[in-house]
């Protein structure tokens, strides 16, 4: 117990810290670096409560997809942070005003289920014994639900075709990698025995320089 | 804990054909039948027809598929509902898409952009559009719609090269994306406040006492109405119309005004007898607000446009409005009216549009009303076909259009809405003037240089809908049957 206590604060305080860095880092590059840590942390977090295959989306989705994009963002598009930053007190009443609305309700979810116990039972479907959450997920999905996972396929599917319907382009000219053509290619295509006169181009067809 | 028994896959069969055939079909394209890269691009112009006509090929079977089921089945605990109401309206949209592609060939091989993912996308948009029309639940709706939007937006901005088609494609997005943000705060309210998501749980919800007066519910149903309203470009959520159908290359504006709109009309429906019975009274009221915005806005709007395009936006919109007639009758009669009047409107839609496709001179297509000037000296047949759908479009007897309209006032009629049903006459008189305007320039006008030739296929669809909507009279009964029977499925 003490051992799952240590790691509880060990990864909050670690979130916490990283957060805040996130915030305040000067360095573009280093915030988003800091917000993967904040991912892994959170993730780490999870896992103590249980909940491994939540944990695992977190790491694959936000770390390997949603994290990879915005370093890209920030590497590819020449931002000017320190002209956003700029604003950063002028801005303040009104994060702090978004940020305690968010605190006011996160307050107000701890005193409902303070005052009414009885509602998060019936929100809550637990899972059946002796399954892992990932297992009871994937039964529930690939029986009950399997239609709509089969539609949503679909749905990703149209989009990857539309994406590329209306982006990819083949321009004339273009010179492509031929993978067979390259393996195929051996000293007998591909090495040519001249022999060079003295003072003359090693290119047989090309007139000699002077 | 699995219920195995819900888990039979035959009342789907059909879509999932489609949506296999679909992604056969892209497999087959992208790796074989030459590659992207070199090959010389005379190959590639054909690639997007023969992809076309597999595609078609693909859409056939599953119409066999679907004539093949009987009854009503239920699939994937009840997320899925096969019933004649569903079959009707999705053999409806696979003739609107099988015709779509074939209008499509020839313009879209000269605009360079027959690829072969068009009619990839058609395919995968139509299995989102038969997905809709079977939802039983609010996650196969929002998902059925969502996969059917994302590749409509694609197919309007096909043409990426052209400023108009890549503006309508972005317009449609955004005010898609606007309204399925929307339609979610709708469905995530409803969860809310019924704690489930499937049709016959909101009907059970929206039937208890007390429903009429719980505001979450109520609020929940006008979000979800909201967003459904703008796939089917009812007033007043019709703004990207107009933008869309103009900028969109023809053929897929076709697929556009038919298909979809075919399949978001069965869906709102479907949601409102079966989801919301209960609160009839309350969705009544929006629909029939509507479907009047709708009808007025479409017959008078319309007056002032001269490009034809925009003109067809402007009566989509009305006609949308006047299909809403018979959903707002509420009764067995009134859907019956519905389901007519959507196929006669996908027929006559389509004809237009290959009439559309057909204003084409050598110099490239041309859209302004006025150069059909003088059509009948040029070419009679098609100024008689083009005046014979614009007739039924205007809802002149004896034409199919004034028997779509006959069906939904006569159920407003019995069901007692008589300021709906007069409105509806007084607005499709109205709008038969800007009808009347261009049969009156083809007839009457000085002679403009002759069109080039047309293609065949367009042809081909220009006489079948010209053919449809003189002769419906003379023998209307096989589709008044299976419209009733389809109607008997729905119940409120």
């Amino acid at each position: 117990m003490a051992l799952t206590a240590i790691f509880f604060y060990l990864f909050a305080t670690l979130a916490l810290a990283s957060g805040a860095m996130v915030i305040v880092a000067k360095n573009p590059v280093h915030a988003v670096l800091f917000l993967i840590l904040t991912f892994f942390n959170a993730a780490g977090l999870f896992i103590l409560l249980g909940a491994e295959f939540l944990a695992m989306l977190l790491i694959i989705v936000y770390v390997g997809a949603v994290a990879v994009l915005f370093l890209f963002v920030v590497m590819m598009l020449d931002v000017d942070f320190a002209e956003l930053r700029a604003g950063f007190i002028k801005n303040a009443p009104v994060g702090l005003l978004v940020g305690g609305v968010v605190l006011a309700e996160l307050v107000l979810l701890v005193v409902a289920r303070v005052a009414a116990p009885a509602t998060p039972a019936t929100i809550a479907a637990p899972i059946p014994q002796g399954t892992t959450n990932t297992e009871a997920l994937g039964q529930i999905l690939y029986t009950k639900y399997v239609y709509f996972f089969q539609g949503a396929g679909l749905v990703l599917l149209v989009a990857m075709v539309g994406a590329i319907v209306l982006t990819l382009r083949h321009k004339e000219g273009v010179k492509r990698q031929s993978i067979a053509d390259q393996v195929a290619r051996g000293p007998a295509t591909a090495v040519k025995m001249v022999k060079v006169a003295s003072g003359a181009s090693a290119i047989p067809d090309a007139p000699a320089k002077r | 804990m699995t219920d195995l028994v819900s888990l039979s896959y035959s009342a789907a069969l059909p879509e999932i054909v489609l949506a296999v055939g679909a992604m056969g079909l892209l497999m087959i394209e992208a790796f074989g039948g030459g590659s992207a890269n070199g090959r010389s691009g005379n190959s590639d112009s054909n690639r997007g027809e023969r992809a076309g006509w597999l595609a078609i090929f693909i859409l056939v079977g599953t119409g066999a598929l679907l004539l093949a089921q009987t009854g009503t089945e239920r699939a994937f605990n009840d997320a899925f509902i096969s019933d004649p109401f569903a079959r009707f309206v999705k053999l409806l949209v696979l003739a609107g898409s099988a015709f779509a592609i074939l209008l499509s060939f020839d313009d879209l091989r000269r605009a360079k952009v027959d690829r072969y993912e068009v009619p990839v996308l058609i395919l995968l948009a139509t299995v989102g559009m038969m997905m809709m029309i079977s939802a039983g639940d609010l996650l196969a709706l929002y998902l059925g719609l969502e996969l059917q939007s994302l590749a409509l937006y694609v197919l309007a901005a096909v043409r990426r090269d052209d400023v108009r088609s890549s503006e309508a494609g972005m317009k449609y997005f955004v005010l898609g994306a606007l309204s399925s943000g929307m339609l979610l705060y709708g469905a995530s309210l409803l969860y809310g406040f019924a704690g489930t998501t499937s049709f016959a749980g909101l009907e059970a919800a929206a039937s208890a006492p007390g429903a009429a007066t719980n505001l979450g519910l109520i609020a929940g149903l006008v979000f979800l109405l909201v967003g459904l309203a703008f796939k089917i470009s009812a007033v007043p959520f019709h703004m990207w119309t107009p933008d869309v159908y103009e900028g969109a290359p023809t053929p897929i504006t076709a697929f556009f005004a038919a298909a979809p709109k075919l399949a978001a009309l069965a869906l709102l429906a479907r949601v409102l007898f079966d989801g919301f019975g209960g609160l009839f009274i309350q969705w009544q009221k929006i629909v029939i607000f509507l479907s009047i915005a709708s009808m007025l806005l479409g017959a008078f709007a319309a007056i002032g446009q001269t490009n034809i395009k925009r003109l067809m936006a402007y009566s989509s919109i009305g006609h949308v409005g006047f299909a809403l007639v018979g959903l707002a009758a509420g009764s067995e009669a009134g859907i019956e009216g519905l389901l007519i009047y959507l196929a006669i409107y996908l027929v006559t839609t389509l004809g237009s549009f290959a009439c559309i496709l057909a204003m084409r001179r050598d110099e490239g297509p041309v859209e302004d009303i006025y150069e059909l000037a003088g059509l009948a000296e040029n070419n009679l047949p098609m100024a008689f076909i083009l005046a014979m759908l614009f007739f039924s479009l205007a809802g002149v007897p004896p034409l199919a259009g004034f028997f779509a309209k006959f069906y939904v006032f006569a159920a407003a009629v019995k069901s007692e809405l008589y300021g709906l049903a007069i409105i509806g006459v007084l607005s499709s008189v109205v709008g038969a003037f800007y009808y009347l305007r261009i049969v009156k320039v083809m007839f009457f006008d000085e002679p403009k240089p002759r069109f080039s030739a047309t293609a065949p296929y367009v042809k081909f669809v220009m006489i079948t809908a010209g053919l449809f909507v003189v002769l419906y009279a003379v023998y209307p009964s096989p589709l008044i049957d299976a419209a009733a029977a389809a109607a008997k499925s729905l119940q409120l």
